[in-house]
């Protein structure tokens, strides 16, 4: 196995252990070396291509064109992303899932993150635990938790039916009104609290202790420690878990497309994922479907390389 | 007296501190934990009992093995076969997946070849790239070469894993010396044997930390299957279950299947928490590392 990517070694003169490495760099060395890099990157490279670069480049395509009886597959320009941004169900899915993510995203950080900050201050046995029980939903399919949740918020013999009798209503309906939204949320929050907070407790364990007895010598009370000191020192961690948590809202699919058998108001074209496997598979609209994924897909990439960059260059002003 | 004057960081419990951040754990550790309790205890009742009797509480008839041998003997067992698909993906991807993250992210740490620059920075932009936005497009492509509805189709796309190679990148460059290698290099190993011999062993936490997650988003895929699958028997777990859980759904709870779907929603998820539990000293390091950067 070894022997086949390995490079040759007989040009290289006497090993002398004792010479310093610099000495033995000639353009050769250096050749080889540039050559075993490009080796090792290769089959990732391949995978990128196939599987990434070279759907992209398909999906544009087809974007661009429409398939007709009459025409078969003819260029129409920006005809499909000019229909997309003027169709009502679409614009519909978009907002509603910008809406989702806007009161969902800054939630379930705000609790990991405290999540995280409680975690860091226990040092006793309990927290590899409390750890492992937070981590375990992050385990479950998003289809199987679906499933778990619609089971849960039945009306007839769900645990939290009874809330809305306490309240002096009848019991509370979590699949239809102004409560599916916030039901989907907390599906998608119980996912992903545990696995968040883990990263952020994670980064909180790198933060040299010694940052934190200053502030304690300064007179500063742990929850200013924890506000000023511990949260500013993970910014990185935290903003990384902000871009993966958008990347995720904008795919959503897989909660909705189980919930819609609960919650009749789900159609296809809830989110716009939802609405491109749709035009997709219902409709055969290849086409109009490639452009709704082409534009999630830009959207996405274009917010979360914007947020990188400012982020970057925000760290890069603050030592 | 040492013991007293060393800083302690092990506070007893009274602390207010402490106290606080151990209630705020509590709920929270009850808040994920409910649907689990629910779905074992869920497991262990018959059809009629799982639609009648109260979610959290065990229902006078335990039914676990009854609803175990039902889960297996369904449709010739059919469920078997979704649980060694299942393995066989999430499997097979991972470890794809794994090679190539290890073998690129080392290549990108430990070499300098033209057109690095430009791969690391488009490396960031393909971690940016939503996977859902490509499964449609990659369906598309593959259909033309007659390669959708066949193993294939879910094993090839899941081998892509940009985060992988970053994570496994960030970790070389901070936990294996470049010193060690040039020693190696005098040494007159062969680079294929220093990354096997000398950077694989210190790479471990990294490598496992990216099979772990690749075998967790394998296994939890849905959409994926999903579209580029039509025949029954290639179906993963996640798949399979919904479609049973709709043909209950549309009988309307009528005839079976509802204890089935939970019964093997059950034993779907068990194989991951098994690897948590086994591979948790390393995925945890691991993870520190991904956070750190």
């Amino acid at each position: 196995m070894s022997s086949t990517l390995r490079a040759p070694v007989e040009a290289a003169p006497p090993a002398r252990p004792a010479a310093p490495a610099q000495a033995r760099r000639r353009p050769s060395h250096q050749r080889r070396q540039s050559l075993a890099g490009v080796l090792f990157v290769l089959p990732f490279l391949v995978v990128v291509v196939v599987f990434l670069a070279l759907p992209l480049g398909f999906a544009l395509w087809l974007s661009l064109h429409t398939s007709s009886l009459a025409l078969g597959d003819h260029f129409s320009g920006l005809d499909n992303y000019r229909q997309a941004f003027t169709d009502p169900v679409f614009l519909a899915g978009v907002r509603r899932v910008v809406l989702f993510g806007v009161v969902q995203i800054p939630v379930m950080l705000g609790i990991a993150l405290a999540g995280a900050l409680a975690l860091d201050a226990i040092s006793t046995r309990m927290a590899t635990v409390y750890r492992f029980i937070a981590f375990m939903p992050y385990a479950v399919p998003a289809v199987i938790g679906a499933l778990m949740w619609g089971f849960l918020y039945s009306k007839t013999f769900g645990p939290f039916a009874g809330v809305g009798k306490l309240l002096g209503g009848g019991p509370l309906d979590f699949f239809g009104g102004s409560l599916l939204l916030a039901s989907l949320g907390n599906i998608v929050t119980w996912a992903w609290t545990g696995y968040n907070m883990i990263v952020l407790y994670a980064a909180l364990q790198g933060v040299p202790r010694e940052m934190y007895e200053a502030a304690v010598l300064d007179g500063a009370s742990h929850v200013q420690i924890a506000l000023r000191v511990k949260v500013p020192a993970i910014r990185q961690a935290l903003s990384l878990a902000v871009i993966f948590t958008v990347i995720g809202t904008m795919q959503f699919f897989t909660e909705p497309s189980i919930m819609a058998r609960f919650a009749p108001d789900i159609d296809a074209g809830y989110t716009p994922n939802l609405y491109a496997y749709a035009q997709a598979f219902r409709f055969s609209a290849f086409n109009y479907s490639a452009a709704i994924s082409f534009t999630l897909g830009l959207v996405v990439f274009v917010i979360s390389y914007a947020f990188v960059f400012v982020n970057r260059r925000r760290a890069a002003r603050t030592p | 007296m040492t013991i007293t004057s060393a800083p302690s960081r092990r506070r007893p419990l009274s602390e207010p501190r402490t106290r606080l951040a151990h209630t705020l754990m509590a709920v929270g550790v009850l808040y994920f934990a409910v649907p689990l309790v629910w779905i074992v205890i869920a497991a262990t009742k018959s059809q009629p009992d799982l639609l009648s009797t109260p979610a959290l509480s065990f229902s006078t008839k335990f039914n676990l093995f009854s609803n175990l041998h039902d889960l297996f003997a369904e449709e010739n067992g059919i469920y078997g076969r979704w649980l060694l698909n299942t393995a066989l993906y999430a499997g097979g991807g991972a470890v794809g997946a794994t090679v190539l993250s290890a073998l690129a992210g080392y290549g990108l740490a430990r070499f300098s070849f033209p057109g690095k620059q430009f791969f690391e920075s488009a490396l960031l932009g393909m971690v940016m790239v939503p996977a859902t936005a490509l499964v449609l497009p990659t369906y598309l492509l593959l259909s033309h070469l007659h390669l959708v509805d066949t193993v294939w189709a879910v094993i090839l796309p899941s081998l892509l894993s940009p985060f992988g190679t970053y994570l496994v990148k960030v970790y070389v460059d901070e936990s294996v010396p470049s010193e060690l290698l040039e020693a190696a290099r005098i040494d007159r190993a062969g680079e294929f044997r220093i990354f096997r011999q000398v950077a694989l062993p210190m790479m471990r936490p990294a490598v496992v930390t990216v099979f772990l997650f690749s075998l967790v988003a394998i296994w939890n895929n849905y959409f994926l299957p999903l579209v580029m699958l039509s025949n029954e028997r290639l179906y993963p777990l996640t798949v399979g279950l919904t479609n049973w859980f709709n043909t209950a759904q549309q009988a309307g709870g009528t005839r079976f299947l509802f204890n089935l779907v939970v019964t093997g929603s059950l034993v779907a998820i068990l194989p991951l928490v098994v690897a948590f539990v086994l591979l948790q000293r390393f995925w945890q390091s691991g993870v520190s590392t991904g956070a750190l950067k």
